[in-house]
């Protein structure tokens, strides 16, 4: 293993990274293909918007409209945001905390290449047949009835990269516990680390019923259990608090990594440590909490009795107040600071008002008895995307150019980074704050015309137009980055100047194995803390030595793809729904090929000892001069 | 908001607000224009909430743009390090203390009116001779079509509601296939349409809003149902109460006497291709027949509605409501997709035939002549 930087052959480049353990390569695969899936989902949501731009379009057919919204939904929740968060998380955490790699690297492949067949899985149903089209929600009565193998491809390709989801939250908990580096102790993590060690709690608890949900779904679709079947007994209501149970706090595991993300850019770019640090982290902590009290906010309007309607109401209510504390540190961070305004700062603060505008309109929603009137129109379409975008996604694009030449070891150019923040922040609002109209004057959401005559032709309109100045926004950004790769300019440890905490101490990007010598964590702000004495470096908490290192693995792709075949045969050997009968006799073969190469492969993980190599001290001395890798 | 003093100090926001939203939408169709008890109970809510948020907004913006605009590193000086704060417990006090006070001021009139809006007592009370006193009308969402039957009174309707106004009308809500949600935007907040289960809740139309709307709001189906989830419309006609009596007991004779007589050898015919063509095997034409079990809408009054499958306008011109039921009947697969009836071509149905089971339907009668 030669840490010296070499030129490689394509091949021995995928090869590379299809078994890779490292937690920065992960990261980039993440990345990869949570930006893929990303504008996928971009593409969903243009051609849903392009349909609703003027009254009575019929520019896609209405069986179509109804795929586009619900796998728009889908691939943005499950397939873009989950895990360019995630490719964050393992960029970041382990340099924050000042670890060497995760706790389970192999755990860590094993958790991607889930995510990411799951993902291809659910987005092959647009060649075979036709993709889900019951909505995100998949709400039991619907999804039952939905004709061919839509609903299938929905349950199982969840089902393969939720388990992908749960096996990278439980590994960040676990990380996050046991790796921290001397002195690193709770009350001086990063909040990009203790938002992330919350979120991936959140995730241990959330995804569980998700996964039992679908379970249930699973038996009713493919061997007509009638779990939610009324006909036979059961009952549409369980799925909908299965499905939320898991689904709100589902948002939070998205919000709160992008705060994280935003608090940490806050500090650099105002050059002042994070006001309120353990106001901040305890807000964290309580949002995480509350998160789990409030799922049947999302059901008012179900018909649960105005008790519970009310419990609900005040429970959701309550998490405005640790939200508006952190909105107040975030501003409190900035003031008597000296702010720089780069990209990823200029997107941190259009978080603030963009943000504030979503949390408003959520405590709104929170108001029962008036949410009936807001509930399932475009006002709540409105209120969503002020949060997921305004917060997730501009914390996305935040963290891309914050955290790019530390993944990539070179910067995204800045003027262009300024262009599209632009036309990206005038086309969200542009296409969003209109929205809260049109439910308020009677749209009701996930319709795939409107017609004339109701008011609604110029907000659509206007809407459609805002659309489009965000989609010209990525493709700015995606010129960006190949303009970026293309120039290559290599950059230091500390690109931006103001780092703060650990994973500006060391190179960009680092070497394979993080940190030569672990690091001394002072307080707060580790990085911070030796810079103002002066310092250029951490000081080391260990001598030289020699560094254990785990095997790279092609074990963890061979297994999800058998889960990936698998789940193939599963949906075609039980056909009972096509209306001749026909079932399929390769299918069961497959199911039960899929499943061998699955078991076969944890058999021989489990069987064969890998203990990993040791990077002698010797190399380690000799990589001082050698630089990175 | 019961307290006077509270209110009249929020009255010019109050004002500015209401005068500001009112100007969006259509009353017929709009939220913002509260057109009864329920709807204007929920838009005192939303304007108290939009009041309170617009101050925490402004309270955000005042320290925001001092925070931008005085600490630029530009004002400030390219290698200032500025003295890094803890944090003040005072602060982190303050801010947490008044959202929570906020926060209440929002939570009490909310848990007041969700219960309000909950109470179902009236729908007990019974005059002397023990018959119920409120209206309950029961509604059946379809995929695509809404039945609306009154039980006390014995007659169905489909496509459109016909209430009273000035007094609760009760609404027993249940779905005869997957999910829906009945929903009135003008009169008041939806309600689902479970298929497990019976929902009620109740609406008041106001007499004086319904006028401004033409006595006719549009309904939704609110809830993501299918292809034609979009078009899932109704109509929703009000009627004084003494005009609702009438028609009630229109409805009711018309349920009683045997069946309408055709008014011309063309509707004759028509009558016999409605048989012919096994419609009747789906759509009652009498008001009291179906109710709870029929496949497709109740046609008693078909030739009064103002629209053909609640997305037809028939008040457009003279002719448009011969057009648009030839338009459905041909074309019902293109204007509502996944509908369970579906077109009928040339072949299944002839233009003469068309012609007079056209006649026919647009002589479905009860309260108009």
């Amino acid at each position: 293993m030669s840490t010296v930087a070499q030129k490689k052959g394509f091949l021995s480049v995928l090869w590379d990274y299809l078994t890779t353990v490292d937690h920065k390569k992960i990261a980039i695969l993440y990345l990869i293909s949570g930006g893929f899936f990303f504008l996928v989902g971009g593409i969903e949501a243009m051609i849903i918007r392009v349909q609703l731009a003027v009254p009575d379009n019929s520019f896609v057919s209405a069986g179509l409209y109804n795929e586009l919204l619900t796998m728009h939904g889908t691939t943005m929740i499950f397939l873009a945001a989950m895990p360019l968060l995630f490719g964050f998380m393992n960029a970041v955490v382990p340099l924050q905390i000042g670890a060497r790699d995760v706790a389970f690297p192999f755990l860590n492949s094993l958790g991607f290449w889930l995510f990411f067949f799951g993902g291809i899985f659910l987005n092959l149903s647009w060649f075979l047949g036709g993709a889900p089209d019951a909505g995100w929600t998949s709400y039991a009565s619907l999804s039952l009835a939905s004709e061919g193998h839509g609903i299938d491809f929905y349950v199982l390709g969840l089902q393969i990269s939720g388990a992908g989801t749960l096996i990278a939250g439980i590994n960040f908990l676990v990380t996050i516990i046991n790796m921290r580096a001397p002195g690193m102790t709770y009350m001086r993590m990063p909040l990009f680390t203790w938002s992330s060690f919350v979120a991936s709690a959140l995730i241990l608890f959330a995804f569980p019923p998700l996964t039992v949900g679908l379970f249930l779904m699973l038996f009713d679709r493919m061997f007509g259990a009638g779990f939610f079947d009324v006909s036979m007994g059961g009952n549409t209501i369980i799925w909908e608090h299965l499905f939320w149970i898991f689904g709100h706090p589902e948002v939070y595991i998205l919000i709160l990594p992008a705060f994280g993300i935003f608090s940490e850019i806050f500090a650099t770019f105002s050059r002042k440590r994070l006001f309120g640090y353990a106001a901040m982290v305890f807000a964290t902590v309580l949002i995480g909490f509350l998160g789990f009290m409030v799922w049947a906010h999302h059901m008012f309007t179900v018909g649960l009795g105005p008790t519970a309607n009310a419990i609900f109401a005040v429970a959701t209510m309550a998490i405005a107040v640790p939200t508006g504390v952190k909105i107040f540190n975030w501003m409190l961070t900035m003031w008597g600071g000296s702010i720089k305004f780069t990209t990823p700062m200029l997107y941190a603060v259009a978080f603030i008002p963009s943000f504030v505008a979503g949390g408003v309109t959520g405590v709104m929603l929170a108001a029962a008895a008036a949410d009936y009137q807001y509930h399932d129109t475009y006002f709540v379409v409105a209120h969503f995307h002020y949060v997921i975008i305004g917060g997730v996604v501009l914390g996305l694009l935040a963290g891309t150019h914050f955290y790019w030449p530390k993944m990539f070891g070179t910067m995204l150019n800045e003027t262009l980074g300024k262009i599209t923040f632009w036309l990206f922040l005038i086309g969200f609002h542009g296409t969003f704050f209109i929205q809260h109209f049109l439910g308020l004057m009677g749209m009701p959401r996930r319709i795939w015309k409107f017609l004339p005559g109701q008011g609604l032709e110029l907000p659509n309109l206007i809407s459609t137009i805002g659309a489009f100045f965000m989609a010209v926004a990525v493709i700015v950004l995606l010129i960006n980055i190949v303009i970026t790769s293309v120039k290559n300019e290599r950059v230091g440890n500390d690109p931006w100047g103001d780092g703060r905490t650990l994973e500006w101490a060391i190179s960009s990007p680092p070497p394979f194995y993080n940190f030569k010598q672990l690091p001394l964590v002072r307080g707060l702000d580790p990085y911070w803390i030796e810079k103002m004495e002066g310092n250029t470096k951490m000081t080391p908490a260990e001598p030289i030595g020699d560094i254990h290192m785990p095997n790279n693995s092609f074990i963890p792709f061979v297994m999800s793809l058998g889960l990936f075949i698998a789940a193939f045969g599963a949906m075609y050997q039980v056909d009972w729904r096509a209306s001749d009968g026909e079932s399929f006799v390769w299918a069961l073969p497959v199911l039960v090929i899929g499943m061998l190469i699955t078991l076969g492969s944890m058999a021989v993980r489990s069987l064969k000892d890998d203990h990993g190599y040791h990077i002698h001290k010797e190399d380690l001395m000799e990589d001082e001069e050698g630089g990175r890798d | 908001m019961k307290n006077g003093l509270k209110k009249w100090r929020l009255l010019p926001l109050f004002t500015a607000l209401a005068f500001i939203l009112s100007g969006c939408g259509e009353p017929f169709l709009s939220t913002l224009q509260p057109a009864g008890e329920v709807a204007q109970k929920q838009y005192n809510l939303m304007i108290l909430s939009t009041i309170i948020m617009v101050v925490v907004i402004i309270v955000v913006a005042i320290v925001y743009f001092i925070a931008i605009t005085k600490y630029r590193r530009s004002k400030v000086g390219e290698d200032v390090i500025p003295k890094q704060v803890e944090g003040s417990h005072t602060l982190e006090i303050l801010w947490t203390v008044i959202p929570i006070i906020l926060v209440l001021v929002l939570a009490v009139p909310t848990v007041a009116l969700t219960f309000e809006l909950g109470d179902q007592a009236e729908l007990e009370k019974t005059d002397e001779e023990g018959n119920r006193t409120a209206l309950v009308v029961d509604v059946r969402a379809n995929l695509y079509w809404w039945e609306f039957s009154y039980p006390d009174q014995g007659i169905v309707t489909g496509q459109e509601l016909v209430v009273p106004t000035d007094q609760n009308v009760y609404f027993n809500v249940i779905a005869s296939d997957v999910k829906h949600s009945f929903w009135i935007p003008a009169v008041g907040g939806k309600i689902d349409t479970n298929v497990d289960n019976m929902n009620t809740f109740y609406l008041n139309f106001d007499s004086e809003k319904s006028a401004e709307a033409g006595d006719l709001f549009y309904g939704k189906c609110a809830e993501l149902c299918g292809p034609s989830h979009a078009l899932m419309d109704f109509k929703v006609q009000t009627l004084s109460s003494d005009d609702f009596d009438s028609w009630v007991a229109s409805m009711q004779e018309a349920a009683e006497a045997e069946q309408q007589e055709p008014d011309s050898d063309l509707a004759a015919r028509g009558a016999e291709v409605f048989e012919e063509q096994s419609c009747i095997q789906c759509h009652a034409v009498s008001p009291g027949q179906g109710a709870g079990t029929s496949v497709g809408p109740n046609l008693a009054t078909f030739g009064e509605r103002t629209y053909v499958a609640g997305i037809l306008d028939n008040r457009d011109s003279e002719d448009s409501q011969e057009e648009n039921i030839k338009h459905w009947i041909r074309d019902a697969d293109e204007l509502k997709p996944g509908n369970k009836m579906g077109g009928y071509n040339e072949d299944d149905l002839s233009d003469e035939d068309l012609d007079a089971l056209t006649e026919y339907l647009m002589g479905l009668k009860v309260y108009t002549e």
